[in-house]
């Protein structure tokens, strides 16, 4: 690790101006991504800005019945909110199957969002790496890989997403609101990522130097009515390797509304809009939901070591939205 | 403005109260063991991966591996030395000792950190992965699933487990909550 | 069976002695004694698994805040080459020696600075190029390198006329097994504080056995023994990853010289993993015969296992097959396999544990296709004496463990049909096995000492490195002295304190308790001058009888009980039950404790371990905790585990080991779980969940 500097920012605007002075400055959150990256040699900040102390925690219940979750909020107070546990159970549960008690204590809102890849050779400086440094090559294609994509990835990069929070945001329509010297901004979730294409570097569509002040979810009859599952390879302490986040709303036999996010199955928390199409205004049935689950896995494109996750994505999403009808049948 | 690789922190420190100049890159793990010879938090992973290094920080469950000791400047920080008073045990230490709650004993200090912060997250009502999507309001009973998810973030490889849970939930038991 | 014991501070459940420390933070371990003046070492480690260092430039490093120098092949002190471990000369203790690269990982330079921070970002800054040529780090039988194994352990088996009684079977099992290299991760990582003084070399180590790590280091420095003083007290999990002399204490040995200061050097999780030593690989092929009532007829096992051309090795994945079933034919064929890899070491209850997920899998599928229940063909082929040695077990309780543990478990009730048992979408599965492991005792030395107020020294090489061996000695000494446990005081962990076998091969309790008992007995005998202390002490090298006329075996029997979702292959073990004849059980309290732990790390190797390498490089690419999984507490139901009452009539007071037998049979019962759940039988290990929902991948497909 390289020496740097660090700052404690005390308000927002101290935080920006300490970020725009300094070229290699970043942002720090809880650091439980960025200082692990940094004891590898893969970020290299020159100076730290401590932002985890600002006034942007807390979650506000908007008018609309939706939420803003403040940036620096960490993991376990998002997960422990009582709104949202009733409003977006699928949030809660998202949060709470990632990382350790420990780590969420301290991992902010923020800092999840931006968490890199775990793919193992993005961490291993010895191999070459298109995210790490640009036009190197991607060490994975050719090597092991069978956490990495099946959806959205590109010849130059086939890395997934970590977040299992972002997962939940996506399906829910959240919005992430940032501020720069400029001024203040919002990207919806559904354009936070951009596709990787031939730039897997470049990971948010946030502009430089920005802070991240909150993250805005849009209140919605169907929220509340969400489940998340995430598979992995041990029961806990694990990142995913399949995540559905789902959300369905059943009126007089028919579905109302209903929502389908991925994890662990490509760059970014994946929407599988055209498949919630095909679910809505039909009946909630079997059949319906596996059309459903095969639509939402129809663009996929496997690698040698990664098939296994399309079946299994599938399965996940018929599980879950089997598992919500049953709730809504009783409802 | 000149910027600086060190920082003078202050923190307290099972209720000491230190202040010391810091490399930015010293972890607050290896200020606690380098610095001030408190050598309970164990350094198993340094990168988050294990739980041996949990301490509390402010009250709350952290990974001082993955705490930089600038940033955690004026906090209070308790290790498993300051648990107890010198010479005596706290109700959990004792019942990992009494139903053998490990064997190397490398990964203890941080279970036990990890416990007693685990207990009063669910004292405080906290949900937890198998019980969150269940009736928002409620607050999960403490039984062995709830425990062993809550405790996955400590590994142990001498798989004590089956005894740490039992320490846990028995301790949680004889004191309502408290540990 | 078993003589009565007198009771006493044997058969007792006491907690640990060393608890109180170990819950309060206060045991220190080898990273935690401080230490005036002290360096911190930051190894370099080679990314390519063959090949020569070209070039070492520090010239930025040496100029970073804080460094005191670099070491690398060319500078640093030489040390004698023909220093070796257990099986003979060991290239891999060579570090900083010559510029040839023998695997990924090998250490190439140490870093040395005054803080940790800055010997990190100075190794950072090392520019190391290498010259790489190719590797082979592919396993398998029909490798053209692969040898015979070597037989120090034992010949190799080959009774009766295997291909007569395999044409007059009624079914004939001949399956592949594999199982992957595994990595032993005790959580505290190798580390070690160094220094030297007046020529003498002192060490606070993680390891398993401080007197043998003296030895090998006075061999490196061709210094005498006694100028070596190692000492390890508190050691944070070894499960045979720490028997070696393990790099940090050997290049903190060379930089402590160097630099003329004490050097700790805590080796970084990753490391951990690339420069350690590793459970090898295994590639295994099985052959059963037997007839259609459930009797075997013939038993082959053919097993090959990595390893380094290094050090010489011996995974015995066959000794089971030796000792387990009464077969007229048994024939055994063990294989090393010399690849790109560091030494491997032996990894808890090594070759029994890859040796039985073969066998007892294979075992498993014979019942299945004689539609027999397995605890029944188990039951049925039972040898009098051992098969292959043909000399009487000096005790075998395994069907005891097999019908108590069957009762246990309700094992009556399973309906053997697979796939008939289901809860809403999970699959049930249910399944058993059972192993055998060697014990024995080796040699070693203790001193008891009368003190003058009545109470004992005791003063033995062990090593407690999680075992629980301080308060089982202290339990052991207290009786063969006849007092209570208060008047001992037990010391441990010190090559000061005389030759001592390590913490391995499940004889060390045995190897120490041995010491101690004689040395007890001869201070009862010679009771000296009260008036001051006297000591006696007794080293057992001449009194332990080699070739007894008996097997010497531990058993036990497993079973466990597996929930499969098959929409996403996840398994979750739900129940798993051990029943265990090993000897007199010192304390069941700790006993307990080591078998259950052994089972959880046979769980953890059933369902999730696994080393994974890039073909192209040879490098690991899950090398952490967050990519090599190890069971977590979300894993691990609440296992149970008891001992059938057992007396070993070759040892004095009638115990065996028992630290490595609870990993053996787990995995197999896991797997065979598994088959019964979902019909599909796994032959590799892990049962990972992408076999689960592709069968295609669960069997070993042939080269
Ligand atoms: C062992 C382990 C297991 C884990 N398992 C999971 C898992 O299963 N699922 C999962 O989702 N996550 C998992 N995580 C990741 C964890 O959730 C993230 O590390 C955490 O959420 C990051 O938050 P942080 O505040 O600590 O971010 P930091 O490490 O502080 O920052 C991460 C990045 O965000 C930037 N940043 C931080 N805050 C802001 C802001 N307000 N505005 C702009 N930029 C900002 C930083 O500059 C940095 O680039 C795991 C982590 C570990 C170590
Ligand atoms: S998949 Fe992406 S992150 Fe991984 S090596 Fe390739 S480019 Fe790098
Ligand atoms: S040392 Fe901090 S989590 Fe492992
Ligand atoms: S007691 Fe050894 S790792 Fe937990």
């Amino acid at each position: 690790m390289r020496e740097f500097a660090y700052r404690r920012a005390a308000r927002v605007s101290d935080a920006l101006t300490a970020v725009a002075e300094d070229a290699g400055a970043r942002y720090l959150g809880g650091g439980t991504n960025l200082v692990d990256l940094m004891k590898r040699g893969v970020e290299e900040p020159t100076r730290l800005v401590d932002v985890r102390r600002l006034p942007l925690d807390g979650v506000q219940v908007a008018p609309d019945g939706g939420l803003v979750v403040g940036a620096t909020t960490t993991n376990s107070d998002v997960a422990a909110h009582p709104e949202v546990r009733r409003r977006f159970p699928a949030l809660a549960l998202a949060v709470l199957s990632g990382a350790s008690g420990q780590l969420r204590n301290v991992a902010t809102v923020g800092g999840n969002l931006l968490q890199r890849t775990r793919c193992g050779y993005f961490a291993d400086l010895s191999r070459p790496c298109n995210k790490r440094v640009p036009g190197s090559g991607c060490a994975a294609i050719g090597g092991v890989h069978p956490n990495h994509a099946v959806l959205g990835h590109s010849e130059h990069c086939v890395a997934t997403h970590p977040s299992d929070m972002a997962v939940a945001l996506a399906a829910f329509d959240a919005v992430v609101r940032y501020q720069t010297l400029d001024g203040a901004g919002e990207i919806p979730l559904s354009r936070f990522y951009p596709p990787v294409g031939d730039r897997p570097d470049r990971e948010t569509a946030l502009p430089p130097g920005a802070l991240i002040t909150a993250v805005v979810l849009p209140g919605s009859a169907v929220s509340p009515r969400s489940r998340y599952r995430k598979v992995r390879e041990r029961a806990s302490y694990a990142f995913a390797i399949v995540s559905v986040a789902a959300a369905l709303d059943v009126r007089d036999g028919v579905v109302h509304d209903v929502r389908i996010a991925l994890g662990g199955v490509a760059s970014r928390p994946w929407r599988a809009g055209s498949a919630e199409a095909v679910l809505r205004g039909a009946r909630p049935t079997a059949d319906g939901f596996r059309t459903c689950a095969d639509e939402a896995l129809s663009d996929a494109k496997p690698l040698p070591d990664n098939g296994y996750k399309v079946p299994l994505a599938r399965n996940l999403i018929r599980a879950v939205l089997a598992e919500l009808a049953a709730t809504e049948e009783n409802r | 403005m000149i910027d600086h690789t060190r920082t003078d922190v202050s923190l307290r420190v099972n209720e000491a109260f230190h202040r010391l100049s810091v490399d930015n890159r010293r972890t607050l793990l290896d200020l606690l063991r380098e610095d001030l010879g408190l050598t309970g938090p164990k350094k198993g992973c340094d990168h988050g991966q294990c739980g041996a290094c949990t301490v509390l920080c402010d009250d709350r469950r952290v990974l001082s591996c993955l705490t930089l000791a600038v940033a955690a400047d004026a906090t209070a920080v308790t290790t498993v030395e300051g648990l107890a008073a010198e010479g005596e045990l706290r109700p959990i230490q004792e019942a990992f000792v009494r139903l053998d709650g490990f064997q190397c004993g490398f990964c203890t200090p941080g279970q036990i950190c990890s416990a007693v912060g685990m207990l009063a997250e669910h004292a405080a009502g906290w949900p937890s992965a198998v019980t969150a999507g269940d009736a928002p309001d409620r607050v999960p009973e403490l039984d062995e699933t709830e425990v062993r998810e809550r405790m996955s973030g400590n590994l142990c490889r001498c798989g004590a487990y089956p005894s740490i849970v039992r320490a846990v939930l028995e301790t949680a038991a004889r004191q309502g909550g408290a540990a | 069976m078993s003589p009565e014991p007198a009771p006493g501070a044997v058969g007792a459940s006491r907690p640990r002695i060393e608890g109180p420390l170990k819950v309060t933070g206060a045991a220190r371990y080898a990273a935690d004694v401080p230490l005036p003046d002290l360096a911190h070492g930051w190894m370099v480690t080679a990314t390519t698994s063959r090949g020569r260092v070209r070039d070492v430039d520090a010239s930025t490093a040496l100029a970073m805040p804080g460094v005191l120098g670099v070491l690398d092949h060319r500078n640093a002190p030489r040390l004698d080459q023909g220093a070796g471990n257990y099986f003979g000369p060991d290239g891999s203790l060579q570090l900083l020696q010559h510029e040839v690269i023998p695997y990924a990982g090998w250490p190439v330079a140490l870093v040395v600075a005054e803080t940790p921070e800055q010997a990190r970002a100075a190794a950072a800054a090392l520019r190391v190029t290498c010259d790489a040529e190719p590797h082979d780090l592919d396993l398998g039988l029909e490798h053209p390198a692969a040898r015979p194994a070597s037989t120090a352990f034992g010949p190799e088996a080959d009774t009766g006329d295997l291909d007569a009684e395999l044409a007059a079977s009624a079914v004939v099992v001949e399956e592949r097994y594999r199982t992957p290299e595994e990595s032993h991760c005790a959580v505290e990582p190798h580390a070690a504080t160094v220094w030297w003084d007046s020529g003498d070399l002192y060490a606070v180590d993680s390891n398993q056995g401080a007197f043998s790590v003296s030895e090998v280091l006075a061999a490196l420095w061709s210094i005498d023994r006694e100028r070596v003083h190692v000492r390890s007290e508190h050691v944070g999990g070894g499960f045979g990853g720490k028997g070696a002399c393990g790099p940090p204490v050997i290049l903190g040995s060379l930089a402590s010289r160097r630099f003329g200061r004490p050097v700790r050097i805590v080796m970084t999780r990753a490391q951990v993993f690339e420069t350690t030593s590793s459970r090898p690989p295994t590639d295994q092929l099985l052959t059963i015969g037997a007839d259609a009532d459930g009797r075997l007829r013939a038993v082959r096992h053919r097993a090959a296992y990595a390893l380094s051309p290094l050090a010489e090795y011996i995974e015995a994945c066959t000794e089971q097959t030796k000792v387990l079933y009464a077969a007229p034919a048994i024939r055994t064929q063990l294989v090393a396999v010399p690849l790109d890899v560091l030494p491997p070491a032996s990894m808890r209850g090594p070759g029994a544990t890859p040796g039985s997920f073969a066998l007892e899998s294979a075992i498993d599928e014979v019942a299945e296709r004689l539609d027999l229940d397995p605890v029944e063909l188990r039951l049925r082929n039972q040898p009098a004496v051992g098969p292959v040695s043909g000399l009487p077990f000096s005790t075998r309780r395994l069907v005891a463990c097999l019908r108590e543990g069957a009762r246990r478990f309700g094992w009556a009730a399973r309906d053997r049909r697979p796939r008939s048992r289901r809860e809403g979408a999970l699959l049930i599965g249910s399944g058993v096995a059972t192993t055998s492991f060697g014990a024995g005792v080796f040699p070693s030395t203790a001193s008891i000492t009368a003190e003058t107020d009545g109470t004992f020294t005791v003063s033995v090489g062990a090593s407690d490195i999680g075992t629980g061996a301080r308060t089982a000695l202290t339990a052991v000494a207290a009786d063969s002295l006849g007092v209570g446990t208060e008047k001992i005081r037990i010391r441990i962990g010190d090559s000061d304190l005389g030759a001592a076998w390590g913490a391995g091969g499940s004889r060390g309790t045995t190897s120490w308790s041995f010491a101690i008992t004689e040395a007890a007995k001869k201070l009862r005998e010679n009771p000296g001058d009260p008036a001051g202390p006297v000591t006696a002490t007794v080293d057992t090298t001449t009194m332990i009888d080699f070739r007894p006329g008996g097997e010497r075996q531990t058993f036990s029997a497993v079973f466990a009980e597996v929930a499969v979702d098959p929409a996403t292959g996840e398994v979750r073990v739900r129940r798993l039950l051990g029943l265990f004849a090993v000897g007199r059980v010192i304390n069941p309290l700790l006993a307990r404790s080591q078998v259950v732990g052994g089972m959880v790390m046979g769980l953890s190797m059933a369902l999730h371990e696994e080393s994974v390498r890039d073909a192209r490089t040879g490098r690991l690419v899950n090398g952490d905790f967050a990519g090599y999984h190890i069971a977590s507490h979300a894993d691990v139901p609440d296992v149970e585990a008891d001992f059938v009452p057992d007396y070993e009539p070759q040892d004095p007071s009638g115990f065996n080991g028992l630290g490595e037998i609870g990993t053996a049979g787990t995995a197999a019962a896991i797997a065979n779980a598994v088959w019964h759940a979902t019909g599909t039988r796994h032959r590799v290990l892990p049962v990972r969940l992408d076999r689960v929902l592709e069968p295609g991948r669960a069997a070993v497909r042939e080269p």
